[in-house]
């Protein structure tokens, strides 16, 4: 018995050793050849020869999970009629938010529309707060008082719901970057359909007048809601819009291939050069928001194809399978942990409580005495405080 | 040698007349110089001294980085101010007249006015929009439009419009210093008329709180209130009323919004009549929505008689002399209102 005791002893040491001799196969590192990105106004490209470490890896591949698997929960509490209102899903276009953090810093400053939930993660909010401000309920990141369209954290301005207003506003984060001089720089992102806008233009005259460190990106997705960018844009080269302003044209589908062009973008405006422009050619899965099928206008087959080859989460799985970056357990692995956070957050958004009403009038202004706020009826005096 | 001692305290008591635009550019200078994080952009501010002059100096004396000139894209420059005012700087955001806010209005509104609530408190804005509101000289119907009521309608703004030169460095050094959005009414015809400055205004920490209405004039048969230009119209008609023995009590209202409610209240309930004066329109405005606090308040029981507006004529302005001096409130106007609410 002593003998027998004695070898399955030595088994489960040798499998110990054998898992972690697994563990320690891994690449560390590894070199990706990613797609040249279109140019306009520059002499230089991105790097096409890129490193990505399996760190790195786990970390994008995660933080995409998430993001995906926080859109889908929405779709399903949408359905069930729980979160009401807007609601518009990044599912598909998750490199971009995940690629440009990865070339920027949190001290950098980032504004969005209101295609959002995406970036209120990567910019530091949690899953739980921000499916909370789905709901409405008091551990919304915004209280329950913003919604989907107006989630804010540091560095974080929204969540913005009026159609290229974010992007003047992100020039003025970056003109006071440029005032304090520390050395931080602020992402405006638009989509195709808000490309067109006038404002935008203005903007672009400004931030190359006086060289704001300002990226604008914009995410074209094929479609500005129901009308795709041939029915909207007399030139779709959105890249090439900002005229004066340099630009690239990225594949939005790859993770790697938008961190690459934004630390380029990045280190441009960090060098007093001025703004730059990005175009990233990007998906979205869902119709433009939860009220449309997004079916009408394109086909289910283009939604198809598109999850067939362009996914980038499955092309990012594939590089570090393929690379031996990881296994497919740590990946599933990951999967279940991600899952389980996305329901533990759905179950704090739906039994969280609504706001307290004492709260309705707060927060109209900052810093200031006690007011009063006229109810529905001049009877009804509420109270407001900062 | 009486006259010249009396004349020497007078000195001492009171500086020199002021212009109101000499008022605003103190008010400017000082908190530029009391705070860097203060500055002033929009059209011809910087090299040209300002449209109106109101920013004379200050370019010389702050350079490029704090009075910036920009292009003529008002959605795209107060959008950028916004935008700055969210990140930390507190802007002066200049709109050459009120009339071309209306390009920039969204940034105002949803993305200043409304972004504190829309945060829950996390995203504040103090940002200082101004410049020349309602009507000037001459300029016809797209350049004298008054918008104090279209921008007091809207919660998550404080509207303020100064009267005199003292008002103006007041009440902009407060704007100045408010942590929250503030529209700024300036008034065109004001800006080269003088006042007395009291001593207390020479202080550079002079502020007149936002939020607070001043009785310019003490009087017991009917209040009259005021903002703006129209509160010297209200002065010069109580003198005039005066010599028929018709004592006015003339608020200058100094914030459209928060409405100093109580002040009119106290005031209706001294002398039992109201007029209000506004060179704005009629429909829903200002004198509008002084009424309708005063019947939901307790002043309400004090009136002898219904409240009465006199307000610009609802109609674009023209440009002909004859036209638009009678598109305007005029003394008479008051003076004509004052007697038919008081039934005399």
């Amino acid at each position: 018995i002593s003998t027998l005791l004695m070898i399955i002893k030595n088994l489960i040491v040798a499998a110990a050793v054998v898992s972690a001799r697994t563990y320690a196969d891994f690449t560390t590192e590894a070199t990706f050849e990613i797609k040249k990105c279109d140019i306009h106004k520059l002499d230089e490209a991105p790097a096409t020869q890129v490193v990505m470490t399996r760190e790195e890896g786990l970390q994008y591949y995660r933080t995409m999970q998430t993001i995906r698997r926080m859109e889908l929960k929405a779709d399903q509490l949408y359905k069930q009629k729980i979160i009401r209102g807007f609601c518009h899903l990044y599912d598909g276009q998750e490199a971009c938010a995940v690629g440009i953090e990865a070339g920027i810093n949190l001290t950098d400053h980032l504004i969005t529309a209101y295609r959002a939930h995406g970036y209120t993660y990567t910019r530091g909010g949690t899953v739980k707060e921000i499916m909370a401000e789905l709901t409405g309920r008091r551990g919304g990141i915004a209280k329950g008082k913003g919604g989907s369209m107006h989630m804010y954290t540091k560095h974080f301005y929204g969540g913005n719901g009026i159609v290229g207003a974010q992007v003047p506003l992100g020039a003025g984060v970056a003109l006071a970057c440029k005032y304090l001089g520390n050395n931080e720089l602020c992402v405006s992102l638009y989509g195709d359909g808000a490309a067109n806008q006038g404002q935008i233009f203005e903007t672009y005259n400004m931030a190359a007048l006086w060289k704001l460190p300002a990226i604008f990106i914009c995410e074209n997705n094929r479609y500005g809601m129901g009308t795709s960018v041939e029915r909207a844009a007399a030139s779709t080269d959105y890249y090439k819009r900002g005229d004066f302003i340099p630009g690239l044209r990225v594949d939005g589908m790859d993770v790697l291939c938008v961190r690459e062009a934004t630390k380029f973008a990045a280190d441009h405006c960090r060098s007093g050069k001025g703004p730059m422009l990005m175009e990233l050619q990007t998906y979205r899965y869902h119709g433009h928001s939860m009220s449309d099928p997004g079916v009408s206008y394109r086909t289910r087959e283009e939604i198809q194809e598109v999850r067939g080859k362009s996914d980038p989460i499955s092309m990012l799985k594939d590089r570090m399978l393929s690379n031996n970056m990881a296994s497919i357990e740590e990946l599933k692995e990951i999967d279940v942990a991600v899952r389980k956070e996305i329901e533990d957050a759905a179950q704090f958004a739906t039994t969280d409580p609504e706001p307290p009403l004492e709260e309705l009038c707060n927060h109209i202004f900052y810093n200031n005495p006690a007011l009063e706020v006229r109810g529905t009826n001049p009877w009804t005096k509420l109270k407001s405080v900062s | 040698r009486l006259k010249n001692i009396v004349l020497g305290w007078n000195d001492l008591l009171c500086s020199k007349p002021m212009m109101v635009r000499d008022a605003l550019n103190q008010a400017m200078d000082e908190e530029l110089e009391r705070d860097e994080r203060v500055f002033l952009l929009g059209e011809e501010v910087a090299q040209y001294d300002g449209a109106y002059k109101v920013s004379r100096g200050l370019w010389k004396k702050y350079g490029d980085k704090r009075i910036i000139d920009t292009p003529i894209t008002e959605m795209g420059f107060a959008g950028i101010a916004v935008g700055a005012a969210m990140a930390g700087l507190r802007p002066i955001c200049e709109f050459m007249t009120f009339n071309f806010s209306m390009q920039a209005i969204d940034q105002i509104i949803n993305s200043a006015a409304k972004t504190y609530y829309m945060s829950a408190g996390f995203q504040a804005v103090p940002i200082v929009f101004r410049g020349p509101n309602g009507a000037s000289a001459g300029v016809a119907a797209q350049h004298s439009q008054c918008f104090a009521a279209w921008y007091a309608h809207c919660p998550g703004l404080k509207v303020v419009s100064p009267w005199n030169a003292e008002d103006a460095k007041g009440l902009l050094k407060s704007a100045i210093r408010d942590d929250n959005p503030v529209v700024f009414l300036e008034n065109e015809l004001m800006y080269g008329v003088p006042f007395e400055m009291s001593e207390e205004s020479q202080s550079k920490d002079f502020t007149i709180p936002i939020g607070k209405a001043k009785v310019e004039r003490q009087g017991t048969h009917v209040s009259l209130v005021s903002h703006s230009r129209y509160v010297s119209h209200c002065l010069d008609a109580a003198v005039v009323l005066a010599k028929e023995g018709i004592e006015c009590e003339v608020i200058n209202l100094r914030t459209i919004r928060p409405l100093d409610v109580e002040c009119i209240e106290t005031s209706v309930m001294k002398t039992n009549h109201l007029v209000t004066v506004e060179g704005g329109w009629p429909q829903f405005g200002v004198g509008a929505e002084i009424c309708a606090r005063i019947m939901e308040g307790p002043a309400f029981n004090y009136l002898d008689a219904p409240a009465t507006r006199v307000t610009g004529v609802d109609i674009p302005m023209p440009y002909a002399k004859i036209l638009e001096d009678n598109s305007l409130p005029q003394i008479k106007d008051i003076i004509f209102s004052v007697k038919k609410t008081l039934n005399v």
